[in-house]
Order: structure tokens, then C-alpha cells, then sequence
């Protein structure tokens, strides 16, 4: 077991951690954010830079500090390593100008965008950062691209974590679709207008930090806000089949795969699921699903006390 | 005790002569109705004559459009989020190609409905709309007959292409204010 301290708390993590994963052992309100990184993923992380975190001390044998901010997901933790997040300012400017940089070339149709309320680009941006950019160019643009009609890609919106190309490798057995150019040109395509019809291929849309794919089923249904989430399962052939409904009265407009604290999808569920069981007599509704009462999906939704016990369809 | 020095105590006592012709009284009556045709008016001819609202006034929506004559709303659902008498209601859809001309953006308002009866015009919709395309204007919301017909939908609140709602007061109220 090593010894790490992270603003001030010291714990201690089996080898092979990074600091990352040991911050997030502090809770999700320590932990430093993360675009690309998905602990569920093998070779995520690393790409956005969101996570830097200041190490000042590399480790008992080396108690130099790192000169430069390390990315937290990629670093793994030394024994005696003492680690700035929060409490550094010079992580928090550097996570604030990584947010510039991340929304250079974001649009801002977060009006438009069925993300918005869920997206935790929009969430960074929030908390970290500012609401000017120095940047003068124009943002880069792509021709839309169709890519099957269950998922909708919106290519501008890409910020080029590769979680999607990783859950297309990792989870199912052939990949499709994958980054195509470079640099200013690099985007998530299919090569010649090839679907995507894998059963597993809707988990991309859970696992995108942003608006770039998205449900085309629930497209412009109804802002996330104004859905009820409920925590439901079922019994499916191919995947756990727990779930979350995102409800409007009775009717299902979207479903979506569990996720934890830190918005990582907990069991991946496949499209018969996702996009072919919209109808309450399939699923078995447990109860709602709990929203952090700060997000604005929780806005509106007048729950009662919450240590009452929860008693049939709450009103819409 | 005497509440005002106005208060006369009736009596049954016996009109004169003078009292009794009523004619004197009838004239009294007279002048002061004559007198009130050359006194200043407290009201107002309505709707000939409009009074001067405040800037501030917040009146009746408009959803307005931009330049070219397109809708600026696009449904983004942060106005009825911000209503505290949660009075918005809204559909979205999807713009058609060739229809950019009547939607800013590619998403826009298939439904858009205000209840009037809910709404208290606390402007925050305003303040919450990111497009400027809701705006409270100094007009004043009509009474009705029937319920159904404080639902203001679309048809209502969008400014006619050929008659535009004038909303530059209230543009430059936001940027002198705090």
C-alpha cells in the first residue's frame, strides 16, 4: 500500500493507482474533473487535461516536487506522494484556460444542444471557467454526417476524448467508426457513410462528455429538465438491463445507462434496451432516479420530503 | 363623541318657506356639476389615449424575430425552467431545410404557449431567455370571457413579420442597469 496525500487528506491506495482514481476515493467533490478519462475504459484519459493536478512532492525517495502540472489520470501515485487539486491556484488557473482551450472550437448552441443539463463540458465550463476567450478565429465546421438513424453525431461539438472509439473497441466486437484526419481536420467519422448498427453502439452516447452524440430517438423531445428520471430494470437476453427512464407523465422519452457520482455509465445496456423498449409495460420502475439537487434537472421537481418513502408516479 | 365636524344632527323640525320651494337646492346641485366641467379630468380616454408607461412596465410577451424576419426562439426550455408560476410551456422541433428563413435555428418552437392566468410578469423569462427572443412589452394583456383563452400560443406572442413590437426601451434598460 502507498501513502498519498491529496489537499491535506492522507490516504493510502494499492499500487498501480493513479492519482486520479485516489482522489476520486475522497468523494466526487474532491476529486479533479475529467473529460476523456473513464475508469471503465482501458487507454482513456490522458487527452484533455482537464485533471491536472500539482505534485509537490514526487515521492518519499524523491522528495523533489514535479515542475509541471501532471495530468492526474496518467500519473500513477508514489509512496509518500504529497498532491495539490483544489487547494492549488495554479491547478485552478490551469484548469480554467484548459476550459478556454476545450471551448475554442465548442460552439455555443447549448440552447439547441440535447446535452445541455447533462453535459459536463458545459458543467467545467461553469465552475472553472470564464465567460470571455481571446480567441478571435473561427471555430471549425464539418459537413453533418449521417450515422445511422439511432445516433446523431454533431461533429462541431467533438472535443476529441476517443471514449466513443473506445467503447466501440472495448465492448463490441467490431468497430466501425473511429477519428479520421488530423489536427484542426481530426473527426469522429465512419468512413464513407457506414451506419452504425452494433447492439452495443448506443452506450457512445452515454459515454460522450458532450452534445456530440446524442439520442436520436429523444432528439428535441423535451430539455432534460422538464424529464422525470426513474430507475428501472428489466430482464434483457444481452445486458443487465438496469436502467434509468427519462419520463414525461407515462411516456418514455429516452433511456439511458446508469451512471455513478463521477458520471461514468456503472453497467453499459444494449440498444434493444436503449432504443426499442419505450413502453412502461416493459420495465420495472424502482423509484427516481437521484439527482444532485444543484443540477437543473432537479429544477422544478417538487419532491417531497426525501426521507418519505417514494409511492407511486410522482406529477410531471 | 364626534367623529367629523361634518355630521349635522337631524331634526324633524319644520321646513320655511325657502326650503320648501326645493329650487335653490336643484341650482346648488347644478353649479357644482357645472363646476366639474371646467375641473381638470382624473381619467383618461382609453384606448384613444394611452398612458405613458414606465420602462420597466412588464406587459404582454413577444417573441421576437431577428432582421431577417426569422423566429429568434428556440426552445431551449430556460425560460419555463426560470418561470416561478411556471406558465411556459413549449414543443420543439426540428427545422426543415429550406424553412431557414422562418427559424434562426435548427431547433425552434413547434408549440409555444404562455398561460396568462398562471403568469405574473416577473420578467425572469426575460432575464433567462439566451437568444433575446422573449421580451415583456408595455401592452397590456386583454381580458377575457373564457379560460381557454388566456392560453397565448404562438399566434399571439410571435411579432408579425409586418408589424414589429418595439422592445428598444427595455434593450437598453438591460445594459444601463447594475
Amino acid at each position: 500500500m502507498l501513502k498519498v496525500t491529496i489537499d491535506h487528506h492522507t490516504l493510502e491506495v494499492p499500487e498501480g493507482t493513479t492519482i486520479l482514481q485516489a482522489a476520486r476515493m475522497l468523494g466526487p467533490d474532491k476529486a479533479p474533473p475529467a473529460m476523456c478519462y473513464y475508469s471503465t475504459l482501458e487507454e482513456s484519459g490522458g487527452k484533455c487535461r482537464t485533471c491536472l493536478v500539482k505534485i509537490e512532492k514526487n515521492s518519499d525517495q524523491e522528495p523533489r516536487p514535479i515542475p509541471k502540472l501532471a495530468a492526474s489520470c496518467r500519473t500513477l501515485v508514489q509512496d509518500g506522494m504529497v498532491v495539490a487539486n483544489q487547494s492549488s491556484e495554479e491547478v485552478i488557473n490551469a484548469r480554467k484556460d484548459v476550459v478556454e482551450l476545450l471551448l475554442i472550437n465548442h460552439p455555443l448552441d447549448c440552447p439547441v444542444c440535447d446535452q445541455a443539463g447533462e453535459c459536463d463540458l458545459q458543467d467545467l465550463a461553469f465552475e472553472h471557467g470564464v465567460a470571455t476567450t481571446d480567441y478571435q478565429e473561427d471555430r471549425r465546421r464539418f459537413e453533418p454526417q449521417d450515422i445511422g438513424d439511432l445516433i446523431k453525431l454533431h461533429m462541431n461539438r467533438c472535443i476529441l476524448c476517443y471514449r466513443c472509439v473506445f467503447v466501440a473497441d472495448q465492448l463490441t466486437d467490431k468497430r466501425v467508426h473511429g477519428i479520421l484526419g488530423r489536427g484542426d481536420a481530426a473527426e469522429i467519422g465512419t468512413y464513407i457513410q457506414n451506419a452504425i448498427t452494433n447492439d452495443f453502439s448506443g452506450n457512445m452516447i452515454d459515454v460522450c462528455p458532450v452534445g456530440a452524440l446524442t439520442d436520436k430517438t429523444f432528439r428535441f423531445k423535451s430539455r432534460v429538465w422538464f424529464t422525470k428520471p426513474m430507475n428501472a430494470h428489466r430482464d434483457c437476453a444481452q445486458c443487465c438491463g438496469n436502467v434509468v427512464l427519462w419520463m414525461k407523465g407515462n411516456e418514455i422519452l429516452r433511456v439511458s445507462a446508469r451512471q455513478n457520482a463521477f458520471g461514468e455509465v456503472e453497467e453499459f445496456i444494449c440498444n434493444g434496451c436503449r432504443f426499442d423498449s419505450k413502453s412502461t409495460e416493459k420495465w420495472t420502475i424502482e423509484g427516481p432516479t437521484k439527482i444532485s439537487r444543484h443540477s437543473v434537472i432537479s429544477q422544478n421537481h417538487y419532491a417531497a420530503n426525501p426521507h418519505t418513502p417514494w409511492k407511486g408516479l410522482p406529477p410531471c | 363623541m364626534l367623529l367629523t365636524h361634518r355630521s349635522v344632527i337631524a331634526s324633524h323640525k319644520k321646513m320655511s318657506f325657502w326650503e320648501r320651494l326645493y329650487l335653490p337646492a336643484i341650482l346648488g346641485g347644478l353649479r357644482i356639476t357645472l363646476k366639474h366641467f371646467f375641473l381638470k379630468k382624473v381619467t383618461i380616454r382609453y384606448p384613444e389615449v394611452k398612458r405613458l408607461f414606465a420602462p420597466v412596465y412588464r406587459g404582454l410577451h413577444v417573441l421576437k424575430r431577428d432582421d431577417n424576419g426569422a423566429e429568434r426562439c428556440t426552445a431551449c426550455g430556460l425560460c419555463a425552467v426560470a418561470c416561478p408560476a411556471e406558465a411556459i410551456t413549449m414543443d420543439a422541433a426540428e427545422r426543415k431545410p429550406g424553412e431557414e428563413g422562418l427559424y434562426r435555428e435548427e431547433k425552434y418552437a413547434a408549440k409555444y404557449e404562455i398561460n396568462m392566468l398562471r403568469c405574473i410578469f416577473c420578467g425572469l423569462c426575460e432575464e433567462a431567455c439566451p437568444k433575446e427572443a422573449i421580451f415583456l412589452t408595455d401592452r397590456l394583456v386583454p381580458a377575457q370571457y373564457n379560460r381557454p383563452d388566456f392560453i397565448f400560443g404562438k399566434d399571439k406572442l410571435v411579432e408579425p413579420p409586418d408589424a414589429r413590437v418595439d422592445i428598444s426601451d427595455r434593450q437598453n434598460l438591460g445594459e444601463t442597469r447594475c
